[in-house]
């Protein structure tokens, strides 16, 4: 990966600044007898550097709405273009590989491998995404050490604490320079003292200029983003910024 | 280097479940070894068969008198033909490309007295060509009859291995005087020992055999028991029939395209029928063997399903972090692939062990493991086992793959 800061394609020369443009995006889903309309036309555009907490009740259909942010789904009607990119001319390649190169995957299970340790883990996003092994050892240990954890490289997660496994999987979510930080429910599975840590953490992400998604039922959390986004039943129902200060914004990296 | 990631996440991701890993290769092991053996088991018994109908001689049409079944020029049905030993010298003139013609006269009930034993038994009288047609060869310090004991009417007498041993015993009856009906004969021949499948009138083991000449002079006949003639190319046989009948039908009166005339064995035709059944018996076995095998790949495909279903949640984790479908998928088929492949040489190996063991064991003497052959190997059953193989390995992963690269990655990381 480069790291020119602006990119080459025509269509996303004239960068705008926006990282998630989603226009009048629904997603049904069909069981069979019923269908079920989790979004119903949903507006929402995310520019860079920007801090958005994702609140509202369960069912409102705001974890449909990180999967299809994440490109782990794609929406039923409407269009959604990550970094000026549309998501829906993306074969099952394409989706992989934006995963790899524009999202970085946060989760309240933190979902690590458990067999492989915390540098594995944190190495898997570079492996997928071609780095070689010299740098993949450089960024992993960077990372580590910029998370805390450089001293637990070499531990199994099952051998880590909850707050210390959840900085790993941020330090994973990190591995491949993203252009944006997904994180569903980060603090879900955490007591309130490693739920702070985390939280300070995405903070200071955010103050290095990082873009930041957070679903999240943590009021305290969602106070500290630069704005909030709520969700219910399938539409945006409130979307106000908060007096948080914007640092200064990434630019989006070149397609891979 | 894609390839390169592919077994590299296959090493990563491989904590084997040791038990289950072990049990997968031996069930393919035991459905390789089925199959080799049942393969082998059948080539076995082919070539077996196969040197078993060679015992009589190859090629051979054997040609009994009967009688006429169509009138012909006012003459009526149902005349029999009985052609005398010159016709055959007849036919050895006229009909070209033939590696030889016969008459064969026969006793049923001759008394062969040795000392004081008498054995009762059949007496063949027939050319010196016969021996090498019918496959009559002698025991070392032996020899069969010749032009000369022809010519000149000798008493000289071939003895059938099992005949020699019936009346001469342990003794060894080359150059011994055996009466043949009181008559005095000098044994000039034992028949070496040979597989026999295929007979007329018996096995050539117990037969006795003396010079046509010898014979007509002795019964005061010569009217023909049966012909036995070989061409020099199998393919004519239909031809050279034809011109028997042609050449006999003239000089005998009868239609010759008659076939009741002189029933006929053809061995070249029944022999094509011989190798068809044995193709078949083999085909049979082979697909009872690959079915066996195919039960050791439904167990690969099992482990691999139940693989697929505990690594869910590692698959859409891998998912989310960017992995394409084919980086899934690569890692699971190899690793299907690889117990297939270890358990399939593990079973070739075992195979081969026992193939070479059931070859030790002595069959001479045993009628049934005779018949039955010795497992071989052949070229062809390395390429059918090593094919069938890698149909079940390919199958058995490719499955439980296709699964793994359906999993939604949304649906299973959402949830404990």
């Amino acid at each position: 990966m480069s790291s020119s800061p602006r990119r080459k394609n025509g269509r996303q020369a004239a960068d705008d600044g926006v990282v998630i443009r989603m226009a009048g995006i629904r997603k049904v889903y069909d069981t069979g007898k019923v269908k079920v309309e989790a979004l119903r036309g949903i507006d929402l555009i995310v520019r860079r550097g920007e801090f958005v907490a994702v609140v509202g009740p369960s069912g409102s259909g705001k974890s449909t709405l990180m999967n299809l942010v994440g490109c782990l789904d794609t929406p039923t009607e409407g269009d959604y273009e990550l970094c000026g990119q549309p998501i829906a001319s993306l074969s099952r390649d394409g989706l992989a590989d934006a995963r790899n190169r524009r999202v970085g995957f946060v989760f309240q299970s933190f979902n690590l491998l458990p067999q492989i340790s915390a540098f594995e883990n944190v190495e898997m996003p570079l492996l997928f995404g071609g780095v070689s092994r010299r740098e993949r050892h450089e960024r992993v240990t960077d990372l580590m050490a910029r998370v805390g954890l450089a001293d637990r490289m070499d531990h199994k997660p099952t051998e880590l604490s909850g707050g210390q496994m959840q900085r790993v999987a941020i330090a994973r979510a990190l591995a491949m320079n993203p252009d944006i930080v997904l994180a569903d429910e980060p603090t879900g599975n955490l007591d309130t003292s490693s739920g702070g840590d985390i939280m300070g953490l995405f903070e200071e992400l955010w103050r290095q200029g990082r873009t930041l998604v957070v679903i999240t039922h943590d009021k305290a959390l969602a106070r500290r983003a630069g704005r909030i986004v709520e969700v219910r039943d399938g539409l945006i129902l409130r979307d106000e910024t908060t007096g948080a200060a914007e640092p200064a914004p990434l630019v989006c990296e070149a397609a891979g | 280097m894609r390839l390169g990631l592919v077994f590299q996440l296959f090493l990563a991701s491989s904590r084997v479940q040791k038990k289950r890993a072990v049990l997968t290769i031996a069930s393919i092991a035991w459905g390789s070894v089925a199959l080799l053996l049942l393969l082998a088991f059948g080539e076995g018994l082919k070539q077996q068969l196969s040197r078993g109908s060679a015992g009589m001689g190859t090629n051979l049409a054997v040609l009994w008198m009967g009688e006429t079944s169509k009138p012909w020029q006012g003459m009526p049905a149902g005349r029999p033909i009985r052609p005398r030993v010159d016709d055959v010298n007849l036919l050895r003139e006229r009909i070209p490309g033939l590696v030889g013609i016969v008459a064969e006269l026969r006793n049923w009930r001759t008394a062969f007295t040795y000392g004081s034993k008498t054995v009762n038994g059949r007496l063949t009288g027939s050319s010196p060509e016969y021996g090498e047609m019918r496959n009559y060869y002698p025991e070392p310090g032996g020899r069969f009859t010749n032009a000369l004991d022809e010519a000149e009417k000798r008493r000289v007498i071939f003895l059938g291995n099992e005949r020699a041993k019936e009346i001469f015993g342990d003794e060894d009856p080359v150059g011994k005087t055996l009466l043949v009906n009181q008559v005095p004969f000098t044994v000039i021949g034992v028949m070496k020992r040979k597989i026999q499948m295929g007979t007329y009138g018996g096995p050539d083991a117990e037969n006795a055999l003396i010079p046509l000449s010898t014979f007509v002079a002795m019964y005061g006949s010569d009217r023909i028991g049966n012909i036995v003639l070989k061409p020099e190319q199998p393919a004519e046989m239909p031809r050279v029939l034809a011109d028997v009948h042609k050449i006999l039908g003239a000089k005998y009166g009868f239609d010759p395209t008659d076939e009741k005339v002189f029933p006929t064995w053809d061995t070249v035709e029944t022999g094509s029928v011989m190798r068809n059944i044995l193709l078949g018996i083999q085909l049979f076995l082979g697909v009872i063997g690959a079915l066996t095998l195919m039960i050791g790949g439904v167990g690969v495909a099992n482990i691999m399903y139940a693989t697929v279903k505990e690594r869910t949640r590692e698959i859409g984790v891998k998912m989310a972090l960017g992995a394409r479908p084919s980086w899934i998928v690569g890692p699971l088929v190899l690793e299907g692939l690889l117990y297939t492949v270890v358990g399939g040489a593990i079973g070739l190996l075992l195979g081969m062990i026992l193939i070479v063991l059931i070859g030790l064991i002595p069959t001479a003497g045993n009628d049934a493991l005779e018949f039955l052959g010795k497992p071989t190997l052949s070229p062809m059953i390395g390429v059918a086992t090593a094919g069938i193989l890698g149909l079940v390995g390919l199958l058995a992963a490719y499955f439980p793959a296709r699964r793994a690269a359906s999993v939604d990655p949304a649906q299973t990381l959402r949830y404990e």
